[in-house]
């Protein structure tokens, strides 16, 4: 196909050892993060629910098929590291002050930084089922799987590759406004079609509380998360409210869940994390 | 065969799995289009596109790496701003096909296309503003459009080829985020005619900027002028105590350091306003809203910008030809 994107650093895809169902044979329970709307928040929750479970005592991991726009390195502050290979497959990259919730994102695999992944469905699709079979993820409780917006290839790709596996469901996020949960619902027929179990919505960015007076503006107006919940009948798993904290702690891939606990937007992902082992262990 | 305008002699043919790689291709003005996977269309089909195009003056792309930093606002506002001279003819194409935004920021929603004689026709919000989105062709809110690559390709392509467009002064192109099938095949259509150039929007915090930096080098790797950068959610001022934060923070300098680093021109900055996102659900321009805004001004300074662009533009494209 005359199609370029990076070139992954010191190997060739190719000789990546042939699928083994294996790699995911030992993770519990995955749950994918979803949005149909871009710039929602949904590697942000991602990374802090991976934090969060991480702090609960889970062991954790991150599949980033964002291949367009991978945020998750750089939100956990591993932007140049690299992946190995070793003979069960990738060795994903490990994050964290005890280096422990497992990485795996095409960041890890551009020559630069600033490379644009320029690829049609089928080679996207051809790197995600490698994500999924050929990583070694080794004991997980959670895999957490971060994706781009949209109901395309990517997305078709991973429920697929994932179906055979622990999912334990879709987690929706939305912003508060109309122009969002429109794409929403579409998001969340896609779930329907693909036989996913959603776990609930989040509302993201709902609120800002003016640091200087206390005084809280809805910039990107209030309760469509929720109400869409409500009319699709799935669960609500809470607001998280704009916090000028959450994203200069992600800018700078610090762990917003250690460094932060009085922040505003603590308790709602905290509450999230919560939900979230509570279904895990009804599940399981 | 050479296909594409100016191509070497023996050019392995835009279909061919060396399209762009062979030796031939090396100095080929295509080169860069057909390595991606953006070789143009077949000539038949080139020239049924552009003779549905020749009447479009100009045509600009808004475009960026990053989801939800405004782009589809923009490029409604942009169509608003431009159709505000009653003399201009204004299309609004969105092909952003899984999140169609345009029907609801336009007021459009519920709206549907009518199949006429000489192809689809847009649906018009005003005498001299057209819009064409995937959302008139949908039958619910509901409805998901969940297709791979090549069906969506297909769809762009009847967006320019079977929609009666008419007279357009400015074509403007609304685009999901990313560098993929979409953005490849927009260009790859609009080889055919031209383009005038991208309008890329971000926010300011690094999060957004390190996939607009990708977006960048899509648009030089397919040699797609970029007009310049749109800063987007810069800064809130609390409408109660005035003072300003910084909700996406500029941890890296924002977006002017990296078009300064890039060398790539900053249009302008526009702040977050409450009453942007409000009128957008309400489908109303929020420059006829708020006329006196802070982000209403910067919004028209970047608009008047792109005009200029484009006149100069097509003053040097004549003078070429
Ligand atoms: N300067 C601003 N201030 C406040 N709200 C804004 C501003 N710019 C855009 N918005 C709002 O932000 C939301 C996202 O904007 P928009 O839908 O245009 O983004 P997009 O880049 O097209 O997203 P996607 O990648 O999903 O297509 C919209 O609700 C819009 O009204
Ligand atoms: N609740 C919040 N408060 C403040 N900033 C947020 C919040 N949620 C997300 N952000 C910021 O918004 C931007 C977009 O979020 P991101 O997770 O990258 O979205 P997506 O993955 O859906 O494209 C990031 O810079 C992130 O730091
Ligand atoms: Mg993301
Ligand atoms: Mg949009
Ligand atoms: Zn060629
Ligand atoms: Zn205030």
């Amino acid at each position: 196909m005359a199609l370029w994107g990076p070139s992954p650093r010191g190997y060739s895809m190719a000789l990546c050892t042939p699928a083994d169902r294996a790699n995911l044979a030992g993770v519990r329970h995955i749950v994918l993060v979803l949005s149909g709307k871009g710039g929602v928040g949904k590697s942000t929750l991602s990374t802090e629910l991976a934090l969060a479970l991480r702090h609960a005592g889970k062991r954790v991991g991150i599949l980033d098929v964002d291949l367009c726009g991978p945020s998750i390195p750089r939100m956990l502050r591993v932007q140049d590291s690299a992946v190995h290979q070793c003979d069960s497959g990738w060795v994903p990259v490990f994050v964290g002050q005890d280096k422990a919730i497992a990485l795996m994102s095409i960041g890890f695999l551009l020559e630069r930084p600033d490379d644009a992944v320029v690829w049609r469905g089928p080679k996207k699709n051809a790197l995600i089922k490698q994500f999924v079979t050929d990583v070694a993820w080794g004991e997980l409780d959670f895999l957490i799987v971060d994706t781009p917006p949209g109901t395309s290839d990517e997305h078709i790709s991973t429920v697929e590759a994932l179906r055979p596996h622990q999912l334990l469901g879709a987690v929706l996020v939305t912003t508060p406004q109309a122009v969002s949960v429109g794409d929403v619902r579409r998001e969340l027929t896609f779930c329907r079609k693909a036989g996913l179990h959603i776990l609930g919505i989040v509302e993201n960015m709902s609120g800002f509380v003016c640091p200087h007076c206390s005084e809280c503006t809805n910039i990107f107006s209030k309760g469509g998360g929720e109400e869409l919940a409500k009319h699709a009948g799935v669960p609500f798993l809470g607001c998280v409210p704009l916090d000028p904290q959450l994203s200069q702690s992600l800018e700078e891939g610090r762990d917003f869940i250690q460094e932060f606990p009085k922040s505003s937007a603590f308790p709602a992902l905290t509450h999230i994390a919560q939900q979230i082992l509570d279904t895990s262990q009804r599940s399981s | 065969m050479a296909e594409a305008p100016g191509a070497p002699e023996e050019c392995p043919g835009t279909g061919s799995a060396q399209a762009g790689r062979a030796a031939a291709c090396q100095g080929c003005p295509n080169q860069g289009l057909c390595a991606a996977g953006a070789a143009g269309p077949d000539p038949a089909e080139a020239a049924e596109l552009r003779a549905r195009l020749r009447a479009v003056r100009h045509t600009v792309l808004v475009l960026s790496g990053k989801g939800g930093v405004g782009k589809s606002t923009f490029s409604a506002l942009l169509a608003h701003g431009l159709a505000a001279d009653e003399t201009k003819q204004v299309a609004l194409l969105d092909i952003d096909l899984c999140g169609p935004s345009i029907p609801k920021i336009m007021g459009l929603e519920g709206e549907q296309v009518h199949q006429s004689g000489s192809g689809w026709s847009p649906v018009y919000v005003e005498e001299n503003l057209g819009v064409m989105s995937v959302g008139f062709l949908l039958s619910s809110p509901d409805d998901a459009v969940i297709w791979r690559g090549p069906k969506k390709n297909g769809l762009i392509k009847q967006f320019l080829r079977d929609v009666d467009w008419g007279e357009v002064d400015y074509l403007i192109v609304d685009t999901p985020p990313g560098t993929s099938d979409e953005h490849l095949s927009i260009v790859q259509y609009l080889s055919a005619s031209r383009i005038d150039g991208a309008v890329i929007v971000t926010t300011p915090q690094e999060v957004s900027l390190q996939d607009v930096r990708k977006e960048i080098n899509f648009c030089r790797k397919v040699k797609l002028p970029i007009i310049g950068v749109v800063e987007n959610m810069s800064g809130f001022v609390c409408p109660k105590c005035k003072n300003e934060s910084q909700i996406f923070p500029p941890t890296t300098g924002g977006a002017e350091k990296m078009c300064q680093n890039l060398s790539v021109s900053l249009l302008g900055k526009v702040p977050l306003d409450p009453q942007i996102g409000k009128s957008c659900d309400s489908g109303q321009s929020f420059l006829a809203e708020a006329p006196e805004s802070p982000a209403t001004l910067s919004y028209r300074k970047i608009i008047q910008r792109i005009q200029e662009y484009c006149e100069q533009h097509h003053l040097q494209e004549e003078k070429i030809m």
